[in-house]
């Protein structure tokens, strides 16, 4: 079995280099620092060769489960395959100028934002986009800004935004860091918002409304467009969180819903890797209205000369990021599209949305759906009536080669499994999961300590949570690990 | 020592007085509905809080509970054994596992406390 | 299309499975007078061809390459060993999501450890997490950090940290109940006015965050200003943009430094305009439970064996929600990957000798420039890879085009950022300058006396 390599501090020895470049030309006499400013060494730092150090990384590689090395349904992460075109092409030299270099020598790149921005435009009906910001959350962050830059504009900023308890953690903790209180509202019965529900939550001091559509249960919240009127009616806006968008592009324009800010993640939609926790990219649509409260810098294009340049001030929240955001993934976005086209749109939604009702159709008989709506994009089913744990059986999982599900979220249903396939697995992954989860249940029903010691095959075992918490060694030390 | 020398409060906290100065802990049903406690935020001693206000944490792998004075009054001790070992709280709630002394300041902050049959009870209830 | 592997006749068998006729009926819950708008508008699909065809013209409209370039401010061209694009190019590394499932994502697990590890080595200090979006964003978090952590509302800020920073900075608080204030710099030394710092401390002080080497290259008294601020009981806060830096200049902790923020770009990542980058984040052990973002602690399996996870979890918003310590979720895990191996492979006799070539150089430039009077170097002591050029006899856009015109990009004009700027360049150096590059410098602008 594979098993963990030992920390590359292990290897170290004195003597050992992994790298060659050419030696400086200049001697030590020309050094302009005072002495007490100099460092004198890099105590236990790596010392190893070359070999050592791709052998160490290789095995490593070899201890992860990834998109290309299986399926991985990974609810509201939209764990699609990551196309090997959209590396090579942002891995191009020509690319990867110097953020600040004079824009007549970069209008490559910029023409790259610039369209970009034009494509998430119409696909989202949103008049005007920034595409800074450097995740989801760092996203929902900017927007809430916008939203509080705007209402303050027209007066002041309201105090309260309104979110479902369906929504992901990042909502509640970026309205808070645009100086929000939060207040949660409850979904129905059908597991999405009821407009009479939000209307009663609304008064003056609502802001706005966060709402993640389709929702984290993969339910299309229908009663969106009333509840934006009910909104916009009590001056309050609508931000939309866009992370499920896998779910309808091409298919409905969340900017035709009613929808006054969105953000979208390049990175779950857009078919960016994700790179084992990012970089990932948040760009956020605004309507008409908000425009002038994006961040900077924001790239114009002159139509006659088809020369761009770029703002770096306005009249908005300022900036939120270094340079223009993480460039790189954009390119990678952009590809994508290109490489859709307008006949295969709509086609990821269809696909996406498929797979998710066939894998729902065949475990609805073996599992508790607490929600029955029209299933979209993922479903969500819970360990209600059965003598094991979900997390049990995400474990068990893990012996089959299949990334688990999206586990304990989103709150509202007990032992969540929250179960996205993506519209990039075929018939036969999608079968082959349902068997394993068939054999899974069934070995709950007969043998559940299988499930409890779960998983077997893997690089290691169950691990301690406890343990690493309680013990908190987040640093290798030499005298402690030796 | 004896449940029946303890007190409780609504929030699961345990009170043992001696005098004006209060022992107070978490009770055996709250460590194990936190589950294994990895981290134990303890108050400055000499920090004054009123009956209610939160004083201290206990942190779980997946949650963060706060911990409400149970009176009002001073932090006169903390158990520093908890910063080294906050498993203690699982596997002595009422004895090594106790969390932080304060000096009350109005015997009638006892009054809404609960004696430990009449806890078992509440609990039977919720 | 390729992406998709769903036949027509799957398709149509997971129709009939779920009981529908069409797609069309999947949507049902969407308005329907709002569905399948028209695609027309959209550009055909493109071949894998066509594709690149398409993005090399697109490419070739940048003319940057064609330059010898000494731009810096905060993004530095460093040489990147094959080994760093060769082993984070692989599927295994950039295809996973965040490691929720620790059993299947070790290898990215073991690496974060090893980068927290390492930036823990470099900064000198107790404790790392595995990322934040870039040095901008981070220096904000630190910001954060330094005022929950001492519980008070107020912050004062170097005025020569990087401007992006300062502005990155402003949006992050502008909201919250905090106050920032701008500490000047002393205009002879570039280094920050220390008798106004003195001044403007008070007990309701958070700390300050200050930058070193700061905007303008010059490494700042990291020393006397922690000490300073704990004599206030506050915090120092120190931004380092270029990461390079620390393998040269006494590390922060050792310094006093309370929490150490920064840009670590240089560890490996191309200049890509400016993003994806690296944000880091260093601290003392007494912050770890108030630090944003992911951290990886070792632990052990069932069997007893070594293994690793994220810990400390609680702090985030996925349980904390909006009282989290920050709402960070997705960061740059690949680039803190690619920052250990790049660490890993330069190692510790490598790194320190290409720190020191980017001040030698840099070094190089000053002593050579100095037979000039039409240009002069502002601080010429203590400096590190980056210096001020003010052009004394004419103006700034006639210099620099002027360069421009013989294929140099000489740096960064200072008044870009704002008009109260000084009116100069920001000049970088790194090892990728090799002599004759910096006497190509130094000719032509001697071509301009």
């Amino acid at each position: 079995m594979k098993k963990l390599p030992e920390l590359i501090f292990a290897a170290g020895k004195e003597g050992k280099v992994g790298y060659a470049y050419s030696a400086c030309e200049f001697g030590d006499d020309l050094i302009a620092v005072d002495a007490e400013h100099l460092r004198q060494d890099i105590e236990d730092f790596p010392q190893v060769s070359e070999v050592e150090i791709v052998r160490h990384y290789t095995n490593l590689s070899h201890l992860n489960h990834s998109v290309d090395s299986g399926f991985y349904p990974l609810g509201s992460c939209t764990m699609k395959y990551n196309p090997k075109i959209n590396e090579k092409i942002a891995a191009f030299e020509e690319f990867s100028a110097h953020p600040y270099s004079p824009h007549h020598l970069v209008q490559g790149n910029l023409e790259v934002i610039k369209d970009l921005e034009e494509w998430l435009c119409k696909l989202t009906g949103m008049p005007a986009f920034t595409l800074t910001p450097a995740a989801g959350a760092h996203g929902e962050f900017v927007g809430m800004q916008i939203i509080r830059k705007y209402l303050s504009s027209k007066g002041e900023p309201r105090k309260i935004v309104l979110i479902p308890d369906s929504a992901h953690g990042t909502n509640p903790a970026s309205a808070h860091f645009a100086g929000y209180e939060i207040k949660e509202i409850p979904s129905n019965e059908e597991g999405i918002l009821d407009t009479a529900v939000v209307k009663e939550h609304l008064n003056e001091d609502v802001a706005a409304l966060m709402m993640t559509n389709p929702n984290t249960l993969g339910i299309f919240e229908k009663n969106i467009v009333e509840i934006a009127a009910a909104l916009h009616e009590n001056g309050s806006l609508l931000y939309m969180d866009g992370a499920n968008m896998n779910a309808f592009m091409g298919i409905v324009r969340p900017g035709d819903l009613g929808a006054d800010v969105l953000h979208l993640n390049l990175h779950k939609t857009f078919a960016t890797p994700h790179g084992g926790g990012g970089p990932g990219s948040g760009p956020v649509g605004v309507a008409a209205h908000l425009k002038e409260f994006l961040p900077v810098p924001l790239v114009d294009e002159n139509k006659d000369t088809k020369q761009f340049s770029v703002r770096y001030f306005n009249e908005g929240i300022g900036r939120v990021k270094n340079y223009y955001g993480n460039f790189l993934v954009l390119v990678r976005a952009l590809v994508y599209l290109y490489s859709l086209g307008r006949e295969n749109l709509d086609k990821v939604a269809e696909d996406a949305v498929l797979n998710a009702n066939y894998i729902r159709k065949k475990l609805e008989p073996l599992l508790d759906l607490p929600y029955k709506s029209r299933t979209l994009h993922e479903v969500v089913f819970s360990d209600k009536n059965l003598n094991v744990k979900t997390l049990d059986i995400a474990k068990r999982l893990l012996d089959f080669g299949i990334h688990p599900f999206t586990i304990y979220f989103p709150l509202i249903v007990h032992g969540a499994m929250m179960i996205e396939p993506t519209e990039t697995e075929s018939k036969e992954t999608l079968d082959a999961f349902i068997a394993a989860m068939k054999q899974v249940l069934q070995e709950a029903a007969e043998n559940p300590e299988i499930l409890e010691n779960a998983p077997h095959h893997t690089p290691v075992r169950r691990l301690d949570e406890v343990y690493a918490a309680r013990k908190l060694i987040i640093k290798w030390q030499k005298e402690e690990n030796n | 020592m004896s449940l029946e020398d303890l007190k409780f409060s609504k929030d699961h906290e345990w009170v043992k007085v001696e005098g004006d100065t209060v022992t107070v802990g978490i009770s055996d049903h709250a460590q194990k509905e936190l589950g294994d406690v990895v981290y134990v935020e303890l108050p400055p001693i000499g920090d004054t809080f009123a009956k209610g206000e939160a004083c201290s944490n206990i942190e779980s792998v997946k949650a963060v509970n706060d911990i409400y004075a149970p009176v009002s009054g001073e932090i006169v001790d903390i158990n520093s054994a908890l910063e080294d070992n906050p498993e203690l709280i699982n596997q002595s709630p009422y004895e090594e596992g106790w969390m932080f002394k304060m000096k009350m300041e109005d015997e009638g902050d006892l009054d809404d406390l609960m004696d430990a049959d009449i806890y078992e009870e509440y609990l039977q209830g919720a | 299309m390729r992406y998709f592997p769903l036949t027509d006749t799957d398709r149509e068998e997971i129709r009939k499975s779920i009981g529908i006729k069409e797609n069309k009926e999947l949507f049902a819950d969407l308005p329907r007078e709002k569905i399948y708008y028209s695609l027309q508008d959209f550009p055909s699909a493109l071949a894998e061809d066509e594709i690149l065809k398409k993005f090399k013209e697109i490419a070739k409209k940048n003319r940057y390459g064609e330059y010898l370039s000494f731009l810096g401010g905060g993004a530095y061209n460093h040489f990147i060993p094959e080994v760093v694009d060769h082993l984070s190019g692989k599927g295994e590394f950039v295809t996973p999501y965040t490691p929720y499932q620790p059993e299947v994502s070790q290898g990215s697990l073991q690496a974060m450890f090893e980068y927290q590890t390492m930036m823990t080595m470099l900064t000198g200090l107790d404790v790392s997490n595995a990322s934040l979006y870039d040095g901008g964003t981070a220096a904000a978090e630190g910001v954060l950090l330094a005022l929950r952590k001492a519980r008070k509302k107020r912050i004062l800020i170097a005025a020569n940290l990087h401007p992006e920073y300062i502005e990155i900075i402003n949006t992050y608080i502008r909201n919250l109940d905090y106050k920032a204030e701008i500490i000047g710099f002393d205009k002879d030394k570039g280094t920050v006015d220390l008798n106004e710092l003195e001044k403007k401390f008070d007990d309701k002080t958070a700390g300050i965050i200050f930058q070193s080497p700061n905007f303008f290259g010059v490494v700042e008294d990291s020393r006397k200003i922690s000490a300073f601020a704990h004599q206030q009981k506050a915090y120092a806060v120190q931004v380092i943009a270029e990461a390079m830096s620390m393998a040269f200049l006494t590390p922060a902790g050792q310094n006093g430094v309370d929490i150490c923020v920064g840009e670590a770009q240089s560890f490996g990542l191309p200049l890509g305009f400016g993003g994806p980058y690296l944000g880091f984040m260093a601290a003392k052990k007494e912050f770890i439970r108030q630090m944003p973002g992911r951290i990886v602690g070792q632990t052990v399996d069932t069997k007893g064996d070594r293994g690793y996870v994220l810990t400390l979890s609680t702090r985030e918003q996925h349980i904390k929600r909006e009282k989290a310590t920050s709402n960070i979720c997705t960061n740059q895990a690949w680039c803190a990957l690619r920052a250990a191996m790049y660490l890993t492979a330069m190692g510790k006799k490598g790194l320190r000798e290409i720190a020191k070539t980017n001040h030698l150089n840099t070094a190089y430039f000053v002593k050579e420039s100095g037979k000039f009077s039409h240009v002069n170097v502002k601080y010429k002591k203590n400096f590190y890879n980056e210096i001020v050029l003010e052009i004394k006899n004419t103006t700034l856009e006639d210099f620099t085009g002027k360069l421009e015109a013989e294929g140099i990009l000489p740096g960064i004009p200072l008044n870009w950022f704002s008009p109260d700027m000084e009116d100069a360049l920001l000049v970088n150096f790194t090892e990728k300058h090799k002599k004759k590059d910096i006497d190509r410098l130094i000719a032509a602008i001697g071509e301009l006396q």
